[in-house]
């Protein structure tokens, strides 16, 4: 996941912190994860653009909102999982998860979430 | 080292051959004694379904296997509610029916064709086999296979659960224990090794546990709390984020399709936890990948303040929201768990049911037998260790001890976990006094020793702890040495175990195996006598009434009347409704003149109650009546007023004593209706309330008895058509009694003019 600028308001030292954070990120993380966070970074955009749809104009068919939504921050999350255990650095974590099993619950947990998707967008 | 016996001379390699094979002859030994020790009613009286609750299911099975699942999705019950209706696929958990459904069609696929009534009865015991199992693979994941198979034994038998599913009982709760200790199996799994397939299953099947039983609430809220006491203690893993992110996920949304929990997990305050802890979860691990790219001191303190107040503010968010009304605030059931007060004061209709009372300290004994000593020495050892999923047993304990001292109902969430903990303490008990290593050299310095002894024994044994004390006087002699100090506490151990099962045998076959559609009793001569008012009754409207008559009775019987008498009815055992229940319960504490025009406008034709006065039958409907006035009298607190019952010293008398309101109630004129006649006169008496009744009963202008079971406990009255003359009944019966007014009272009679 690439940082957000954080809302917080902060003196100097932050500002510095995250462009610092920001080089930080760039020179560290292997090509894949960064393909993985471009992702996120779409899965969060086309969230935050229903949420505010449905705040702005009309939540009228809840269960397609939340179908759609859900289809978002399910995929959002079932990715970042993807991304954790991919991730080199938390290899001592999975010792039970090689990458290509990840990949594969990955799909599989996509799909059972996609499936209850279609089923409640009604 | 010295060995207190000698291992038998076998191969590593053909114990452990031995040892799986033996494991597989256990759990299918343990499935088959979990099966067969809930066959008590079966055997002894017939397959039939018990209880009330499982009649409506078993209604709705019916529907189900005849007529496809399309059909029972969308069924419309006419019948229940007379003038209401019900949305059965709305307002059910459709899992235990889809089950059997399945079960059913895959029998009839094979060729098997077997009647859908007994799919039913026998779906329980079925499923305690797989509760049995899947309580096995839980207790392998806290210590090992020889744990799991204790466990899987001791909930194979324990009554708690047994309670719930003998066979005929065909309830929710038959497959919900099982869903419940495999999803949180799942659960566990999924946090062990961080896998989203893990978690994806946890998902699936607690979207099945959603389909099946309202207690999905349970896990709901487990896994949550689960989740936060491990950030809590600092135990956050990238795994825990992606076995709860993937449950969460996928569950949420799976749990939305069943109908009857529509929109809840987003708006009701019972499914907030989870998706607070799910946001946390997101924040924390926001919070971790940075950290990973950045060591300064600064930003770990940027980030945690970011951390905290994102946090709190969530919080404020949900309480804010709470408090606007968006989201909906803790329905009654759940709330009174809490304020365990509130149902009384508040909502009569779930204080009345006798399952939501307090746990007396002799059901628990009852229930648990000598587990319930045992399981604190095993959440103790899973303090000792403390990896992730013990925490879990911990949280799991401590809850559900916490809701079973609430609830008698709920004594069934905390079998499973008394059932694990003391597994896990016995097994540990065993391992240390089966091991046959000796503590070595006791002229050995006492570290030593004890250092010895701790690596002997599987963890930190109490001899262990023992030598260590004793440490400080060289050669210590204590730990365990010899086989007769082994042999004495195994063979005690064996001991207890085997008067456990003593002790489940007998509570399952006394207290546990009865059919309530059937009542056994015991003539003088030891036979037993079985007594069959209540389907004589029913059968008897089955055959004798119209297929439209509506029948009016208490809540209680509405399932079993529309499941075996298959009639309309006004209210049943889901209690939807208030006010309609309160109309019933009007209808039975007001006199004839009020009652028989409500009975009139809601097109009802029988009247059906139950009286135990006769045979000692103590769950009847003057029993009951209290209820009925306290359910009504929050709807009519005019009409209706509980003191008017109770006799100037405030006592709830039936006999002469009895107040004017009493015993011009239409339940005591209907339960007491020509019960002297069958006493000599002027000694009647009621067996349950052992009072004596007046000499002169009472009398029933607006109904005529239809139908008396042969011991009299149940009674079925028909509303008198109106009079053909226009008269009112009363006056009515007066005149073809033949009665005559007084004379010289020749009555001015006053009407208003038309």
């Amino acid at each position: 996941m690439p940082p957000k600028p954080s809302a917080t308001p902060k003196p100097s030292a932050s500002t510095n912190a995250f462009s610092s954070l920001w080089k930080a990120y760039q020179d560290e993380t292997p090509a894949r994860l960064k393909l993985i966070d471009a992702f996120l970074v779409f899965l969060m955009l086309s969230g935050i653009i229903q949420f505010v749809y449905c705040v702005l104009i009309s939540s009228f068919p809840f269960n397609a909102f939340l179908a759609g939504f859900a289809s978002c921050v399910g995929q959002f999350v079932l990715t970042a999982s993807l991304r954790s255990q991919v991730n080199p650095l938390n290899q001592q974590e999975f010792k039970d998860v090689s990458p290509e099993r990840a990949f594969a619950d990955f799909a599989l947990g996509s799909i059972v979430l996609h499936f209850f998707v279609f089923n409640f967008l009604g | 080292m010295s060995l207190a016996y000698p291992p038998p001379p076998i191969a590593p390699s053909a114990v452990k051959n031995t040892a799986s094979f033996i494991r597989i002859v256990a759990l299918s030994a343990i499935a088959g004694c979990a099966i067969a020790s809930r066959l008590f009613a079966v055997i002894n009286f017939e397959s039939i379904i018990h209880e009330f609750d499982p009649w409506f299911n078993y209604r709705a099975t019916r529907v189900l296997a005849s007529k496809g699942f399309y059909e029972f999705w969308n069924w419309f019950d006419p019948t229940a509610w007379y003038p209401l209706g019900r949305v059965v696929g709305g307002t059910i958990y459709p899992g235990l029916m889809a089950t059997s459904g399945v079960i059913y069609n895959f029998l009839h696929s094979i060729h098997l064709p077997v009647d859908i009534r007994n799919v039913c009865v026998m779906l329980a015991p079925a499923f305690s086999g797989l509760t049995a199992w899947s309580t096995y693979m839980f207790t392998k994941e806290m210590k090992d296979e020889s744990a799991g198979l204790l466990a899987a034994i001791l909930i194979g038998i324990a009554p708690g659960y047994i309670s719930r599913s003998v066979a005929g009982s065909y309830d929710n709760e038959a497959i919900a224990i099982f869903l419940l200790m495999f999803t949180f199996y799942l659960w566990i799994k999924a946090l062990k090794h961080g896998s989203a397939f893990f978690g994806t299953l946890a998902a699936l099947f607690y979207f099945y546990m959603v389909a099946a039983w309202g207690g999905y609430v349970f896990i709901t809220n487990m896994i949550p709390l689960h989740a936060l006491v491990l950030v809590l203690m600092g135990r956050y893993s990238s795994r825990l984020y992606v076995g709860y992110s993937s449950w969460y996920a996928i569950g949420t949304l799976a749990s939305m399709q069943v109908p009857f929990v529509g929109f809840q997990p987003v708006t009701t305050s019972e499914h907030m936890a989870a998706l607070g802890v799910f946001g946390l979860l997101q924040l924390v691990a926001f919070t971790e990948l940075v950290r990973s790219h950045v060591s300064s001191k600064q930003f770990q303190t940027l980030l945690r303040t970011t951390v905290v107040s994102v946090g709190i503010l969530g919080v404020f968010a949900i309480v804010i929201m709470t408090m606007k009304g968006w989201i909906a605030p803790w329905t009654g059931r759940f709330y009174s768990l809490w304020d365990t007060g509130y149902a009384k004061k508040h909502i009569p209709i779930i204080a009345s049911v006798s399952e939501h009372q307090p746990t007396a300290w002799p059901s628990f004994f009852a229930d648990l037998h000598m587990l319930v000593f045992i399981f604190p020495v095993g959440v103790l050892l899973c303090f000792q260790q403390l990896r992730d999923e013990h925490v879990f047993v911990i949280i799991y304990a401590i809850m559900a001890s916490y809701f079973a001292g609430v609830m008698v109902r709920l004594m069934l969430t905390l079998t499973p976990v008394v059932c694990i903990a003391a597994a896990i303490a016995i097994s540990t008990l065993l391992d240390t006094y089966m091991d046959p290593h000796e503590p070595e050299a006791v002229e050995a310095p006492a570290e030593t020793a004890g250092a010895s002894a701790s690596q002997s024994g599987s963890g930190p044994t109490p001899s262990a702890t023992i030598t260590k004390k004793a440490g400080k006087q060289s050669a210590a002699k204590t730990g365990l040495f010899g086989i007769d100090t082994r042999l004495a506490v195994v063979f005690n151990t064996f001991f207890l175990l085997l008067i456990f099962v003593l002790h489940c045998t007998w509570t399952t076959s006394h207290a546990y195996s009865s059919p309530s559609v059937v009542l056994a009793s015991r003539t003088a001569d030891g036979s037993s006598a079985v007594i069959d008012d209540f389907r004589e009754a029913y059968y008897w409207l089955r055959q004798n009434t119209p297929k439209d008559a509506v029948i009016m009775s208490w809540w209680d019987y509405g399932y079993q009347i529309a499941g075996m008498a298959d009639r309309p009815t006004l209210v049943d055992n889901n209690t939807w409704n208030n006010t309609h229940i309160a109309t019933v319960g009007k209808a039975f504490a007001t006199s004839e003149e009020v009652a028989y025009p409500l009975l009139k406008r809601h097109d009802v034709s029988y009247v059906l109650v139950l009286l135990g006065s006769l045979i000692q039958y103590s769950g009847d409907d003057l029993n009951k009546f209290l209820w009925m006035i306290r359910i009504a009298s929050g709807v009519w607190p005019d009409e209706v007023k509980e003191a008017d019952f109770f006799s100037p010293r405030g006592e709830f008398r039936v006999d002469d004593g009895a107040t004017k309101t009493m015993s011009e109630s239409l339940m005591y004129k209907m339960s007491y209706y020509r019960f002297h006649e069958l006493f000599p006169q002027g000694q009647a008496q009621d067996r349950v309330r052992q009072q004596k009744l007046p000499a002169v009963g009472p009398t029933l202008d607006c109904f005529d008895e239809a139908f008396t079971s042969e011991n009299w406990i149940v009674r079925i009255y028909e509303l008198k058509p109106d009079d053909e003359l226009g008269r009112d009944h009363k006056s009515a019966n007066a005149f073809a009694a033949g009665k005559k007014r007084k004379k010289g009272k020749i009555a001015r009679r006053r009407f208003a003019l038309e």
